[in-house]
């Protein structure tokens, strides 16, 4: 069971890399928050119940609802356009994508571990390589930060492998998830308040070198 | 001690968020200043006492007291540096409070023995440090502030999953204590791919904080953007905490069969890191920039000699405190001279000499023990390194490493003598204020020290850096 959920997350990453409009990108966020819901509660049996009810509700609450409805109201409030512009054609984009799960794939077997341990893997190590992916080639802030909402659902599926062993682990993810939720959020409030008013002083070159 | 000091700092930096009074403020700042000094006494006498999972081991101690006193200077030159930038009072309280949050979590961060707990205050550091760089609020300090949030959570999250992957060794190998001394003690019994990834991830997240080859980006903006003494704290204190994540992590790797892939990874990393300095710093346009990339540099060799095991790691540790004590020397006097001209840009600045020759002094005398010329500490330090690669067999990587290092000893001095010495042309000098010449002293005495240093070690500063270095190459 836990590994049909597990397969059915990589399909969605094979979506998120073609999609072309940014409310598709929050949708299929959306969906992984309930697929990350399912694989939690599959796979954390002997976990304490109110730690895996907790669990339940990060991800069902902040990664499905309120996630998806915060980037949607900075897009609507910013004007920013509905497209994702890929700096990448999505043909060579998906071709790459393919190459990499199957280079993972090569890679788990390296471990020469169980099958199980190895879906988990491979699974987050791909969700970790499409957040980057999507972060290297997409044009708009926005876009970097769904990048970095799907390396922390690698990360969550990552986290679920040593659960049962080490519930800790998994309460930390879900600690980096509110930390960087937070500071993302922070910015994106205070970006839209006092700063454009007062002028620089004495260079108004970009940042580089 | 450890829970007071912790809990009286972070209640510190919360009065100083909300306090509107003047008075107040400086008894606020002046009663942390004395609240770590007395930690820093504290963990010098009861040095590799634990409590939780805080132990004050000697690396915990060395850096703790280097702390201590460059941000007590920082808290100190800050006061200059707000008066001029004249901000309203609250974006003072914020650049305060993030700026003791930031030493607390530093020092927290040096002590944790547990791998989580030192991930968990890496964390904090981050948030505070973007306060400390968002301080200006312009459009510059914003684009710093986002990358510098963007690459660190990133590779905040880089350290989580390499955290995970030795989750997945100790699963298979049946432990499950992730503090250093017990993964040091079984190391032996971690499946060698898993602590592999384990590593790669730890070290490729924690360069973001140490200034290293894959995320060293974020550093350069940070050090360039924020306030001068909080970029002095980032030159020393924040490197030094990203320092202690790669060598604790190292130091259990090393006890595995794969302790040569780990120094093939180091010296990889270093080699470029060196490289990708000597690069930059030829078209570096900024002062702040330009200390930024030396950091660098230094942090590579820092690299290099952990990589080279045996003395090279005890100079590397050596090499780390006394850049702790250069950079920011400089970095301060960086900040007055930007008060003065108005700018950083080396292209509008220059003729320092004819308004402060204390801070001249500085430059030129701090030039000369950045760049490791013999009275300085860093000779010592980089002669060892480079005398451990010569026996290691490193002939030609040592060759390149030399003439990288030239190259960036004459940019260094071409830009620094420039803002010494040359005037450019529309510069009208009677309108430019003359710092007074004790705001200097601090960094002099800095200064002073470095050479110290390398002349006379004093030798129970060696004995705690023999203990420290102990740490990765007993056994």
């Amino acid at each position: 069971m836990v590994n049909l959920i597990l397969l059915s997350f990589l399909a969605t990453l094979f979506f998120i890399i073609t999609a072309w409009r940014l409310v598709t990108y929050l949708q299929i966020l959306a969906l992984q928050g309930v697929l990350l819901f399912a694989a939690a509660f599959f796979s954390l049996s002997s976990m304490h119940t109110a730690n895996l009810a907790f669990i339940l509700l990060e991800t069902v609450v902040v990664k499905t609802v309120a996630i998806p409805f915060f980037v949607g109201y900075i897009l609507k409030r910013n004007n920013i356009t509905r497209e994702a512009e890929p700096l990448v054609p999505v043909f060579i984009s998906l071709v790459l994508m393919v190459s990499s799960v199957i280079l993972i794939f090569f890679l788990s077997y390296a471990s020469g571990f169980s099958i199980f341990d190895n879906l988990f893997f491979v699974v987050s190590l791909a969700t970790v390589f499409t957040g980057l992916y999507i972060i290297m080639t997409r044009r708009k802030i926005i876009t970097h930060m769904m990048g970095y909402l799907v390396i922390e659902n690698g990360v969550f599926i990552l986290s679920l492998a040593v659960g049962n062993e080490m519930p800790m682990m998994v309460n930390m993810g879900i600690l980096l998830d509110v930390f960087a939720s937070v500071l993302t959020l922070g910015i994106f409030l205070n970006k839209i308040g006092d700063v454009f008013k007062d002028g620089d002083v004495t260079q108004l070159r970009r940042l580089k070198d | 001690m450890y829970s007071i000091f912790f809990i009286t700092s972070f209640l510190i930096g919360g009065a100083l968020l909300f306090n509107r009074n003047n008075i107040l403020k400086v008894f606020l700042l002046l009663s942390f200043v004395i609240l770590q000094g007395s930690f820093a006494l504290f963990v010098i006498r009861n040095t590799g006492s634990s409590y939780g999972y805080l132990t004050a081991d000697h690396l915990a101690v060395i850096f703790i007291v280097v702390l201590f006193i460059i941000s007590s200077l920082s808290i100190y030159h800050s006061a200059a540096y707000l008066k001029w930038q004249q901000k309203n009072e609250r974006e003072h309280n914020f650049y305060y409070a993030a700026m003791v949050i930031l030493v607390a979590a530093l020092n927290c961060a040096y002590c944790a023995n547990h791998i989580a707990i030192t991930w968990m205050f890496v964390e904090i550091t981050t948030i505070a440090a973007s306060f400390l760089i968002y301080y200006r609020r312009t459009e510059l300090t914003l684009e710093a502030t986002w990358k510098y949030i963007f690459v660190c959570t990133i590779s905040i999250t880089f350290v989580f999953i390499g955290i995970l992957f030795l989750g997945i060794a100790m699963k298979h190998a049946g432990l499950t204590d992730m503090s250093y001394t017990s993964l040091m003690a079984n190391a032996y019994l971690l499946n060698p791919f898993w602590t592999k990834m384990a590593f790669i991830f730890i070290f490729t997240g924690f360069t973001a904080k140490a200034a290293l080859f894959p995320m060293y980006t974020a550093g350069i903006d940070a050090k360039d953007k924020a306030p001068s003494p909080a970029g002095a704290i980032f030159a020393s204190g924040l490197m030094n905490v990203g320092f202690c994540g790669i060598y604790r992590t190292y130091g259990i790797i090393r006890l595995t069969d794969s302790a040569a892939w780990a120094n093939s990874v180091l010296l990889f990393s270093a080699t470029i890191s060196i490289f990708l300095a000597s690069v930059y710093i030829m078209k570096v346009a900024n002062y702040k920039r330009m200390l930024a990339y030396s950091s660098i540099e230094h942090m590579g060799l820092v690299m290099l000699g952990l990589a080279m095991g045996g003395a090279g790691v005890f100079a590397a540790i050596f090499h780390l405190l006394v850049h702790s004590f250069i950079k920011p020397a400089l970095f301060y006097q960086t900040g007055i001279a930007y008060r003065v001209f108005g700018s950083k840009m080396i292209e509008e600045t220059g003729g320092y000499f004819r308004q402060s020759v204390a801070g001249s002094l500085v430059f030129i005398l701090g030039y000369f023990c950045v760049t490791a010329v013999p009275p300085s500490g860093l000779f010592i330090s980089e002669f060892m390194i480079f005398r451990e690669m010569y026996l290691g067999g490193y002939l030609w990587l040592m060759a390149i490493i030399m003439m990288l290092l030239t190259v960036i000893i004459w940019a260094l001095g071409r830009n620094i003598f420039r803002l010494v010495f040359t005037a450019p042309p529309n510069v009208k000098f009677e309108s430019l204020e003359r710092p007074s010449p004790f705001e200097s002293l601090s960094q002099l005495a800095l200064i002073l020290f470095v050479m110290f240093m390398g002349v006379f070690p004093p030798e129970p500063i060696l004995d705690y850096i023999r203990a420290a270095a102990a740490i990765v190459s007993s056994r």
